[in-house]
């Protein structure tokens, strides 16, 4: 009933790859003014249909309204050119570039230097945010990356924004501030498409929600008229949705510790010390003790030494000072598995064949590990067409489990050809549901809750803090390197984490 | 096709369908592309105003035509490449993208003729003797290389170039040095007692006992990729070194060095096979780049060692009918490097359309950029 025509009208795009629709007969409306928040699982088709309207994936039908004016987009150049910008999950920066130089990236004709600084303090004026022209990209945290990914979009004259799962990336704190730019940004006239599966950060900062399942929109309305509990049912299903809180709630924050000594130390550090590359200590005389049956929960704001903490504790990087005793197979879990955990264009059976290949000798024990492989899919429930696809073709939710199904067993034997299925022993996961969905979430934290009531000893780390206390027995804060036990309690933590204790 | 999946029950729904499309690929694939290459064969001459009857007829009879064209010409051809092909499929496959299969090839010829003729008469034992010198020569050749590219990280792609001008011309040296025949009237070596030779297998020409050696390794190497763990180390570190090493805790730079190596030995033994079943001395020209044209025989072959058995066959009638394109109809023979190039063009496109199909329905960002920190 709005007589402005709505700043971006997707009219019924559908898109199939191969056997699947992964669009249906989509169609969505976003207000000026507005923030849409695009919810789904894992799968439903929320990034495929905003890469319909960025102009990456061309639909098989449908048509494309910006400001009501029909628009051919069919490269992401039509789709700014149209006012239309998109902040990919994965950032596309030069990492070895400026922020000038990234801001600048993709223009036409001669490069001017000084404009270049210019224009980049223009665009930092405009936002608020401190953008320095002349910092390296790589030198930059992740979310003062997302922030020069939202300024590229801005400087080649966004109006319609669209963001890929931006708070995933992002500390608590630095989540509520971008959600709150977001909304000033809409407010000045502006349109955001919010891509999310976090139901209150939908209802939080969203004018208007949209749910898609299965490539299908299944509800659309404004967020003042709906509860978190209704868009969990549109998105999975009322079975799963009660079956999900159920999990979540099954266990109170902390849960019970098995009561055991020091002599059930799994994994014991003293005093060690972590260098990076460049020869910077990260980890500074940092002790402890896993034990089994417990979930040590570390804490810690962005580049406080959590990652390389994670590290040595797991074997994947050098002490270089103190002393580390570990069993000889621990699970870990990486929080980047395109880069770490994963290699994209193998079989299913490969990826899980890699847990321990710098280890085996001999001949391959494929049929063992198709089994395992089986086994583990079944098991966790992975989504696939079928065991041989590449592990490119999973969804991130999916490949999130084949990962920790593969980590969380023990590695299969070399010798043996039976199903070496045991639980892992010990387990490092790091940021353990990113990128998941809420029931991929539930079903993650029940089994690494199942996982301790076996007996393993697991150290977590998540960006969430909400996560941290959610699962863990013990939380212990990683502060500029240096480690400190602290009571289960959310201002505590967050107190020392920020070191205003 | 190298596949364990033939082990597995029929019932297996994902195994039996992934079998029949590799055995549909491979009748297709072969049929359609010598289909393709002669059409475009064809094609060039016709622009460039030869009597097209005849040159395809030459090319025909040149190459495949008699048993002894086959035998003599194309096969005898197709021996180094397909050890130098198996050599870069290994070498590629781990993610050292080694270009000096030529080098490594002189290499393993000069060791080869070196021992060969320190140790005339000597027999099965001598031959077997140059043979390993050869591919030891060939490995230490790659070795130079592996080395630098570890210890000071100088990019292989370089090195390997350069290697393969320094074997060149210290092959050169040795033809008019060391080497050199006694009446020292022509730069090449003395000729390889017969005792030493490999034998040439009765009733096939030229064809000679390197075939079935060429072959076995070839086999082997095919079958270690899929099935050693060594081998599904090299194919892990060339997809992804980062996973490799967190999530397989593998020895990155030790699986690159042995890959490396052993590229380089296979190379080294094609150049000793050369030298003793061909050639029988060492020549400056005892490769009519087998090197290079092994970087297309392997990545027409999709890095496979053993599908690289069927484009080694397939450019060796290329380059054996080649000569007899230009012998009988006049035809200059680089028409016929136009026509690898041209493959290569379209195996990289085919494979660049592939990729971007796989990647654009999940997650086309994550696969454009690798994650920075």
């Amino acid at each position: 009933m709005t007589l402005t025509p709505p700043a971006l009208a997707l009219e019924g795009i559908s898109k199939r790859f191969g056997p699947v629709a992964a669009l249906d007969a989509v169609s969505l409306r976003v207000e000026p003014g507005q923030v849409h928040a695009l919810l789904g699982e894992n799968g439903a088709g929320k990034t495929t249909l905003m890469h319909v309207a960025f102009g990456m994936v061309a639909p098989d039908a449908g048509t494309i309204r910006v400001h009501g004016n029909r628009a051919h987009i069919g490269a992401p150049s039509d789709a700014i050119a149209a006012g239309v910008g998109m902040v990919h999950q994965h950032f596309t920066l030069v990492p070895a570039m400026t922020v000038a130089e990234n801001l600048v990236l993709g223009g036409r004709g001669l490069l001017h230097r000084d404009a270049m600084s210019a224009r980049v303090s223009n665009i930092a004026r405009a936002t608020g945010f401190a953008l320095d022209p002349n910092a390296t990209v790589e030198t930059l945290s992740v979310g003062a990356q997302q922030r020069v990914e939202i300024a590229k979009a801005l400087a080649r004259e966004a109006r319609i924004l669209i963001l890929d799962e931006p708070t995933a990336v992002l500390a608590p704190a630095e989540a509520e501030d971008l959600l709150q730019w977001l909304r000033g940004f809409a407010r000045a006239g502006n349109s955001v498409v919010l891509i999310t599966h976090k139901l209150n950060e939908a209802l939080a900062v969203a004018d208007t929600v949209t749910v898609l399942r299965q490539g299908r929109v299944v509800h659309s309305g404004a967020a003042a008229a709906t509860t978190a509990r209704e868009l969990a049912v549109a998105m999975i299903g009322e079975e799963s949705a009660t079956l999900a809180a159920q999990q979540m709630d099954s266990l109170p924050p902390g849960g019970q510790s098995h009561d055991s000594g020091p002599e059930n130390a799994v994994l014991a550090a003293q005093r060690i010390v972590v260098r990076d590359l460049v020869g910077r200590i990260r980890v500074r005389d940092a002790s402890l003790t896993v034990r089994a049956g417990e979930i040590v929960g570390i804490a810690g704001v962005e580049g406080a030494g959590q990652r390389e903490l994670l590290r040595a504790l797991a074997g994947r990087c050098e002490i270089a000072s103190g002393s580390l005793q570990r069993p000889p197979h621990i699970g870990f879990v990486p929080e980047d598995r395109h880069h770490d955990a994963v290699l994209l264009d193998r079989s299913l059976t490969d990826n899980v064949a890699l847990r321990d290949a710098g280890s085996r000798r001999g001949r391959m024990p494929w049929q063992m590990f198709r089994a395992h492989t089986r086994a583990l899919v079944h098991d966790f429930d992975v989504r696939v067409p079928s065991l041989g696809t590449t592990m490119r073709t999973l969804s991130g939710g999916n490949q999130q489990k084949l990962v920790l199904a593969r980590e969380m067993t023990e590695p299969a034997d070399a010798r043996s050809t039976d199903l070496a299925h045991a639980a892992a022993k010990t387990l490092i996961v790091e940021n353990p549901t990113r990128g998941l969905d809420v029931r991929a979430s539930a079903d993650v934290h029940a089994r690494l809750r199942a996982a301790r009531d076996h007996g393993a000893a697991v150290v977590i780390y998540s960006t969430d803090l909400d996560e941290v206390l959610a699962l863990a027995t013990r939380i212990l804060v990683m502060r500029d390197g240096t480690l400190s036990e602290v009571p289960i309690d959310r201002d505590a933590v967050g107190r020392v984490m920020l070191g205003t204790v | 096709m190298p596949s364990g999946a033939s082990c597995l029950a029929r019932s297996d729904v994902w195994a039996s369908t992934e079998t029949r499309a590799r055995a549909a690929r491979a009748v297709l694939f072969p049929a359609g592309g010598v289909a393709a290459i002669v059409a475009s064969i064809a094609l060039l001459l016709m622009v460039g105003g030869y009597d097209v009857p005849r040159a395809l007829a030459a090319l025909w009879t040149g190459s495949v035509g008699s048993w002894y064209a086959l035998t003599s010409a194309t096969l005898v051809r197709a021996i180094p490449l397909m050890l130098t092909g198996c050599a870069i499929a290994i070498a590629f496959r781990a993610g050292v993208f080694n270009i000096g299969a030529e080098g490594q090839l002189l290499a393993g010829g000069a060791g080869a003729t070196a021992i060969a003729l320190t140790m005339p008469g000597a027999g099965t034992g001598a031959l077997i003797l140059a043979l390993a010198a050869g591919a030891l020569a060939g490995a230490g050749w790659a070795a130079i290389a592996a080395v630098l590219r570890e210890k000071f990280g100088v990019l292989e792609v370089i090195s390997t170039i350069m290697l393969n001008f320094i074997a060149l011309y210290a092959v050169s040296f040795l033809v008019r040095g060391p080497l050199q025949e006694p009446t020292h009237a022509y730069p090449q070596s003395s000729t390889i007692a017969e005792g030493v030779r490999l034998a040439r297998i009765p009733g096939a020409g030229r064809l000679h006992a390197g075939i079935a050696i060429a072959l076995i390794v070839v086999l082997v190497a095919g079958w270690a990729l899929r099935h050693t763990a060594s081998g599904f180390r090299m194919m892990a570190v060339g997809e992804s070194p980062s996973a490799a090493a967190s999530a397989g805790l593998i020895d990155v730079r030790r699986v690159t060095t042995l890959a490396f190596v052993a590229s380089g030995a296979l190379a080294g033994l094609a150049g000793a096979i050369e030298v003793l079943g061909v050639t029988y001395a060492l020549y400056e020209d005892l490769s009519p780049g087998y090197g290079y044209t092994a970087i297309a025989v392997a990545l027409l072959a999709g890095l496979d060692p053993w599908r690289g058995v069927v484009t080694a066959s397939l450019f060796a009638a290329l380059e054996a009918g080649a000569g007899a394109m230009q012998r009988d109809a006049g035809v200059p023979s680089t028409l016929v490097a136009v026509i690898e190039a041209l493959l290569i063009l379209a195996v990289v496109a085919a494979q660049a359309v592939r990729v971007r199909r796989a990647g654009v329905s999940s997650d086309s960002a994550a696969s454009a950029r690798e994650h920075a920190v």
